[in-house]
């Protein structure tokens, strides 16, 4: 076997390992679980840039059968330059957002259950990287469902009362989004025979060509877009973010607003372009929808950040606005929408998990309280969460050499093509802007306000050596992506192209 | 539409009983009747799921007297699919009724808007 | 109803139909189809049922003392030792002693027969847990606890699961390189044949079992 050969089983291996070491470390007590679970992220991490490397290298995407069948009759999953950007990205961000959250899991969680907590982290690690490089629909929804457990686990794995509530009702919506996504899978199945995804887009393209069952491919794709869409939180069904966000230990607050809610976003974009393709999904109009809906999460999701009194819920509510950003990118229903929702997927992940473990330093060194009042001075109570939350803001309301700012400039780059939605999308990102700045800079300032109290406890470095590791790395990834950005957006470009 | 309807009814009552559920599990207040609710959209995908394989006058596939002619058979690809759904389905229902009897045992009611109500007022209290 | 002409009715299914048997060695169609030819899918849904088990244990379970002194008294009596143990039933009872053989010995032959004829390890391993569930109610969970503890529960879902992915890798390994695979189809009919599919039924069935008992007597008492 040639290397190369060798190289194309490097995504199986990755699924496959963090799959097994799931199973083990059921089995195994808190310490060495933890041990565990940091070892399979690293070494996930270092296969998706091997296999980055690779696809870079050959210029197109490879196709590896899950057993001895070709496809359509048997699995399949594919790899090309965007799958693997993403899989190492989002495990970069799941290995700082576990590294970040260490010494509040000692505190929170009780002993002899949190080895299920790396249970979960592996098993939403396993479906991530499922979905991402999946080229079946039928996997794709038992991996979800993966995922939606997971993601209940890791908001209830704090037992009290708040995270119990937020996760009955995160389980409610997320439950209505899979039984929607799943009757879209059967109709889609019902009308062309295929499960396999490219098998699939060659059927739409001679359905949507000859005109033949019109009315249910209309209504799958609804069906299917609609109930991913529920599943990350778009404007109207966003009820459940908040509490769930808010309320649960840290490392889960910061992998489920950077990770879980994309990971749905990518299968949706994936669907898009592969299942459906992107002429077609143009004339159906649900591009007006998400457009829609985008603007409408953006511009509510800010006003209730402004209202809100508890520091996680206000960073919770910014990220309702943040999808709302996503989903109007794809709305946009250009090229350039694409590749702008993809950056900002990444800048997005990479700025929420940074505010999500700041504010924990934050809140600790000001009496475990989340009200504003006590978070005067803060920042020099704990030095570093105090930088790292200043970084994070800055990034999130778009200032140039942050990564935030990227994403906005991709945007407003993005709509000029279009010019029915040219001016509202204007209009929105900068009254977003505006509003965004309210209430994160005021934050910023009242942090650094001194607090004239003598003889505080003060920490420069943080709770441990894993907290000062894990906000330095996210600092220095938003520093990445903000001034070397042109790269990264050659690389989604690319992969956009080999995706469809 | 009246023979089309005619043919395919089981996919037609599916959609009603999938609409059902669906209404359920989001209004309705009691989180057991919303559980029920959960159960009743599972099943009608997995009716819909089944009658899309069914071809009358076939049985089922399972090889009898070495005969592989494909017209002996019905479909086997739905059923491996609603084998794989009734799995997944059993698993959310059990997670969602461990998390219900815990907010039962703290709370004594089923009604999640009556919890959220009880919670907040044991915030402002403190 | 899908007839002839329906787009399902297209090669993926003629070809499983027609050359099902002798690629994969099950004569049940849907078993050659479900553990070979879409493995993939199956063992996702296994980890759903494993990571379920996980959930309800995270919420439900109850484990030393002071974890019960903790709960509130109402939420105590629920996992009240007295509560649990039947009253002396002698209609149970008798029922359990002609009827939980019976289910077990089924439940082993419907996961045995998986690939011969209508079965497989989800539907066996559901009847076995029954016959747990039913053995628990009938006898009181004293007696249960000699064959069935927390250990037991760890070792057969971490044996049967590691055994059921690393097998299925090298099944994907060998198949995506195009290698040559030690594990043949062997002659249709025979229990020892078609390949993979008999040990992966019994694997599944094993966690099914378990998972099934597992979450009654999580709900019931709060731990085993």
């Amino acid at each position: 076997m040639t290397l190369n050969q060798f190289l194309q089983n490097l995504p199986f291996f990755s699924i496959m390992i963090a799959l097994i070491s799931g199973v083990v470390c059921s089995v195994l007590p808190g310490k060495a679980a933890r041990r565990v679970n940091a070892g399979v992220i690293i070494t996930v991490m270092i296969l998706s840039a091997i296999t980055l490397g690779y696809t870079l290298q050959t210029g197109t995407y490879f196709v590896y059968t899950m057993g001895h069948y070709p496809a359509p009759w048997g699995n399949e999953i594919r790899a090309g330059v965007l799958e693997a950007l993403t899989a190492l990205m989002f495990s970069v961000v799941m290995l700082l957002s576990m590294m970040g959250g260490y010494h509040k899991l000692d505190e929170e969680v009780e002993q002899t259950k949190v080895n299920y907590y790396y249970v979960l982290v592996n098993l939403l690690l396993t479906s991530l990287l499922a979905l991402i490089y999946t080229n079946d629909l039928f996997t794709a929804y038992v991996f979800v469902e993966i995922n939606t457990i997971a993601a209940c686990g890791l908001i209830m794995i704090r037992q009290i009362g708040r995270t119990i509530e937020a996760a009955v009702r995160y389980m409610i919506m997320n439950l209505l989004g899979s039984g929607l996504l799943l009757l879209g899978i059967c109709m889609m199945y019902g009308i062309t025979g295929h499960l396999l995804m490219s098998n699939i887009q060659e059927s739409v393209a001679a359905l949507a060509a000859s005109g033949e069952y019109h009315v249910p491919l209309l209504v799958s794709i609804a069906f299917m877009c609609v109930g991913l869409a529920i599943k990350s939180a778009l404007f109207p069904f966003h009820t459940w973010l908040p509490d769930a966000y808010g309320y649960s230990t840290i490392s889960s607050a910061a992998i489920l607003s950077s990770l879980v809610s994309k990971g749905y976003i990518f299968l949706l974009i994936k669907i898009i372009y592969r299942v459906v393709g992107f002429e077609v999904f143009q004339e159906t109009h649900i591009v007006n929808v998400f457009f829609v809906f985008g603007l409408a999460g953006m511009i509510f999701g800010s006003l209730s950040a402004i209202r809100e009194n508890d520091v996680r819920r206000m960073i919770a509510f910014s990220s309702i606005a943040q999808i709302g950003y996503i989903y109007m990118g794809i709305g946009l229903g250009t090229e350039v929408g694409m590749i702008a929702a993809v950056f900002h997927i990444f800048s997005h992940a990479v700025s929420k998990a940074l505010v999500f473990i700041s504010t924990i330093g934050l809140t600790d060194m000001s009496g475990y309280s989340r009200k504003f009042i006590r978070l005067t001075g803060a920042a020099y109570r704990n030095v570093i969460a105090g930088v790292g939350f200043t970084i994070a803001s800055l990034s999130m309301v778009g200032v140039p050499l942050f990564a935030g700012f990227i994403s906005k400039l991709l945007f407003a780059q993005a709509c000029v093509s279009n010019e029915g939605k040219l001016l509202p999308t204007m209009i929105v990102l900068a009254v977003s802007t505006i509003l965004n700045a309210i209430y994160y800079l005021k934050t910023v300032i009242r942090i650094y306000v001194p607090s004239g109290v003598k003889d505080e406890p003060r920490t420069v470095w943080g709770a441990n050596r894993c907290y000062t590791a894990a906000i330095i790395g996210f600092v220095v990834l938003n520093f990445t992506l903000g001034i070397f950005s042109q790269p990264f957006v050659d690389l989604i470009t690319e992969g956009l192209h080999m995706f469809a | 539409m009246g023979p089309n309807f005619a043919e395919n009814y089981m996919a037609a009552v599916a959609m009603v009983l999938f609409g059902i559920g669906f209404f359920n599990l989001l209004l309705q207040k009691n989180l057991i009747k919303k559980i029920i609710g959960l159960n009743i959209m599972d099943t009608a995908v997995y009716l819909f799921l089944a009658s899309m394989g069914y071809i009358e006058g076939r049985s089922a596939p399972i090889v009898t007297d070495g005969v592989t002619d494909v017209e002996a058979y019905i479909n086997p690809i739905p059923a491996g699919l609603v084998l794989t759904g009734i799995v997944v389905s059993v698993s959310v229902s059990a997670v969602m009724l461990s998390l219900t009897i815990r907010l039962y045992r703290r709370y004594h009611t089923l009604n999640l808007d009556e919890i959220t109500e009880i919670i907040k007022k044991g915030e402002e209290e403190k | 109803m899908a007839a002839r002409t329906t787009p399902t009715s297209n090669e993926v299914a003629e070809r499983y139909i027609e050359q099902g048997l002798e690629e994969t060695g099950a004569v049940n169609i849907v078993s050659g189809m479900i553990l070979d030819y879409r493995a993939f899918d199956t063992l996702g849904e296994s980890n759903v049922l494993f990571i379920a088990t996980i959930a309800v244990m995270i919420l439900m379970r109850v484990d030393s003392k002071e974890e019960k002194e903790k709960l509130s008294a109402e939420e105590a009596a629920y996992t009240h030792e007295k509560t649990l143990e039947p009253e002396n039933d002698v209609i149970l009872k008798t029922v359990a002693f002609i009827l939980v053989p019976m289910l077990l010995i089924f439940g082993i032959y419907i996961i045995l027969c998986g690939h011969l004829g209508p079965g497989g390890g989800f539907s066996g391993g559901a009847v076995i847990g029954a016959s747990l569930i039913l053995y628990a109610n009938a006898y009181g969970f004293q007696r249960m606890e000699k064959l069935f503890t927390a250990k037991t529960y760890k070792v057969i879902s971490f044996c049967a699961l590691g055994f059921y992915a690393l097998a299925k890798s090298y099944s994907f390994f060998t198949g995506a390189n195009e290698l040559e695979s030690i594990i043949s189809a062997g002659t249709p009919g025979r229990i020892l044949s078609a390949g993979l599919i008999l040990p992966l039924n019994i694997c599944v069935g094993l966690v099914v079992a378990c998972t099934m008992y597992s979450f009654y007597v999580l709900f019931r008492k709060g731990g085993y």
